[in-house]
């Protein structure tokens, strides 16, 4: 009896990991180009250390995925690595000098309390010998992939002094279906693509994506009344609120860096001009005066100034405007076409679309030395938003029909596709850090 | 007993699924958009159902422009001229845009056209009051390929009757 009942609960866990990869497209990514700088690191093992069933996610594979991932690391292949210390006594340092690594990772899961985990590393620097980092750290049963990716945060600062975006987000908008049976969502997924979440579903266009800074809210722009509309959801609970629904256009909704304002477009004075709403009132001030196109407003980090597109000197281009208001200064001054604008958390760089003739690309702009850079190979790149930590650019093209997400580091020496399994997806942001 | 366990199996992981799946989700009832007009009884005074330059409602522009092309300004004009006959018509105008460029520029763009097509209304002696705008940017394609035919076909208002 109870053998049966085992068998049983095997089946369904495995039926429901079918169905549940087959009931959201998921989302799966490719690392198409790799890169010359990146540091050589071996990741060892993670063997399971305890007895009876052992873990299903493998923390290695995720901690070589992520660092992979981020351009700044190349992890040795799994076949060359042989010898598997898991403690550093075991260390033979001469085999990773051999193999021109320049930084060792060894660790081991142990079983915790409560049916959890407590996942164990160090890190280690193979020229020196040197232990940069060891650490336990407590899972609870599920929580394992996390824990992974704290890890390669752990690792990716301790080496770079970058914070890690490995524990982050995206959220992205999917296109299924024709005709009648067409459909839009808003979905929200780990940022290596794992566990995506429908947040919200429409039959008529969702667009512009924005996450509040401590990641709970996502504002969008809706068509679901006929004509676009902002609301603003709660992602853990669904519950939603139209923000703006004014005549004429209510869109590129942006949060402030304190979370108290909304940067947005709004057509109801004649064209399309950009406002800042206090969201708890819903009171409306208005930042631009021109009867050019002022539209997809993007914060500074001092939440002072806002970065827009306008077309005010013929074509789109960037601008810098005080939020209270003043006189409009141009940024970009290299291609045809600039809109768009995403800033990396220090605002130092401005990623944007940048276009000449129809060629559309993703570009980025340093604000202090004022070079640009183009960093895509697309041409129909958009949609651009820098991950939090600044080291790489999520965006969304055309391949052949459909629409796909790719990444790019700031340095170009890193590509990758991001491919819904049906469907097209587009129009990607990527969530800021969880506090610490 | 195996026919059973099966179609327990799938029943317990669909239930499990759709538990997960609905977990702060929502579906969104849309409330309908705006719907091209159709054609009942003929009222000779109806806008919607005249001939000659008034069939046409599609109105295309040239790449990043919002003005009407000389050859489209007749069709405009008509319609403008049929509104003012007609003070119980309505139209809306939609106002698109090709896939090229940021989708919230785009938005803008769409809404300068159909404003475009708006103003040339009210010239021929439509009231405001009877015209409504609304942009889908480029949300709404009438076709995807990446071609300049396909981009020429998508940059374009449509006229559309809401009241006869």
């Amino acid at each position: 009896m109870k053998s049966t009942r085992n068998t049983l609960c095997v089946v369904i866990v495995l039926l429901v990991i079918l169905f549940s990869s087959k009931a959201f497209a998921v989302l799966e990514i490719e690392i198409t180009r790799g890169v010359e700088a990146a540091a050589p690191i071996a990741i060892v093992g993670f063997p399971w250390m305890g007895t009876g069933q052992p873990p299903s996610a493998m923390v290695g594979a995720v901690v070589r995925n992520d660092l992979n991932r981020s351009g700044r690391f190349r992890p040795l292949s799994q076949a060359d690595i042989i010898e598997k210390p898991t403690r550093g006594s075991d260390i033979n340092w001469a085999t990773w000098r051999l193999l021109k690594s320049n930084y060792l990772v060894i660790g081991r899961i142990n079983p915790g309390t409560g049916g959890g985990y407590v996942v164990e590393f160090e890190l280690f620097d193979v020229l020196t010998q040197e232990r940069l980092l060891g650490k336990a750290i407590e899972a609870r049963p599920g929580e394992l992939r996390r824990v992974a990716h704290h890890v390669s945060d752990l690792i990716f600062e301790r080496i770079l002094g970058i914070r890690g975006a490995f524990s982050t987000k995206i959220a992205y908008i999917t296109v299924t279906g024709d005709g009648d049976e067409r459909r839009y969502a808003l979905v929200v997924a780990d940022a290596d693509g794992f566990g995506p979440q429908e947040v919200v579903r429409s039959k008529e266009p969702l667009l512009s994506p924005n996450w509040s800074p401590d990641g709970r809210y996502l504002a969008y722009v809706s068509f679901e009344k006929g004509n676009s509309s902002i609301y603003v959801q709660e992602i853990a609970t669904g519950s939603r609120q139209q923000l703006s629904g004014l005549a004429g256009i209510n869109g590129a909704p942006a949060f402030s860096p304190d979370g108290r304002q909304l940067a947005l477009t709004l057509s109801k004075d004649g064209d399309p001009e950009i406002y800042t709403m206090t969201i708890a009132t819903g009171d409306l001030s208005r930042v631009t005066n021109h009867w050019a196109i002022d539209t997809e407003p993007q914060w500074t980090p001092d939440g002072r100034s806002l970065i827009f597109t306008s077309d005010r000197g013929g074509r789109p281009q960037l601008y810098e405007i005080p939020v209270l208001g003043g006189t409009a200064r141009r940024l970009t001054f290299e291609g045809a076409y600039n809109a768009r604008a995403t800033l990396s958390a220090d605002g130092r760089l401005i990623g944007m679309v940048h276009a000449n003739g129809n060629i559309y690309k993703i570009a980025v702009m340093d604000r202090v030395s004022g070079v640009l850079t183009v960093l895509s190979d697309g041409s129909l790149d958009e949609s651009p938003s820098f991950a939090p930590n600044g080291s790489m650019i999520l965006y969304a093209t055309s391949e052949g029909r459909r629409g796909v997400l790719a990444a790019v580091s700031v340095d170009g020496g890193v590509r990758q596709r991001l491919v819904l399994s049906e469907g097209d997806v587009r129009e990607p942001a990527w969530s800021p850090f969880s506090p610490r | 007993m195996k026919d059973l366990m099966r179609f327990v199996v799938v029943a317990l992981a669909a239930a499990l699924l759709v538990a997960c799946a609905s977990k702060g989700g929502q579906t969104v009832e849309s409330s309908a958009a705006p719907a091209a007009a159709a054609a009942p009884a003929a009222d000779k005074d109806s806008c919607a159902d005249l001939r000659g330059a008034m069939a046409q409602n599609t109105i295309h522009f040239d790449f990043d422009k919002s003005n009407v092309r000389s050859n489209d300004r007749a069709a405009v004009r008509a319609h403008g001229e049929c509104l003012s006959r007609s003070s119980s018509a309505r139209v809306t105008i939609e106002g698109h845009a090709d896939e090229r460029g940021t989708r919230e520029y785009n938005l803008a763009l769409g809404e300068r056209r159909a404003k475009s097509i708006g103003e040339m209304l009210t010239a021929a002696g439509a009231s405001a009051g009877q015209i409504n705008t609304v942009s889908y940017g480029e949300e709404r394609p009438v076709c995807t390929d990446s071609t300049e035919s396909c981009w020429q076909r998508n940059r374009r208002g449509e006229i559309v009757y809401t009241a006869r």
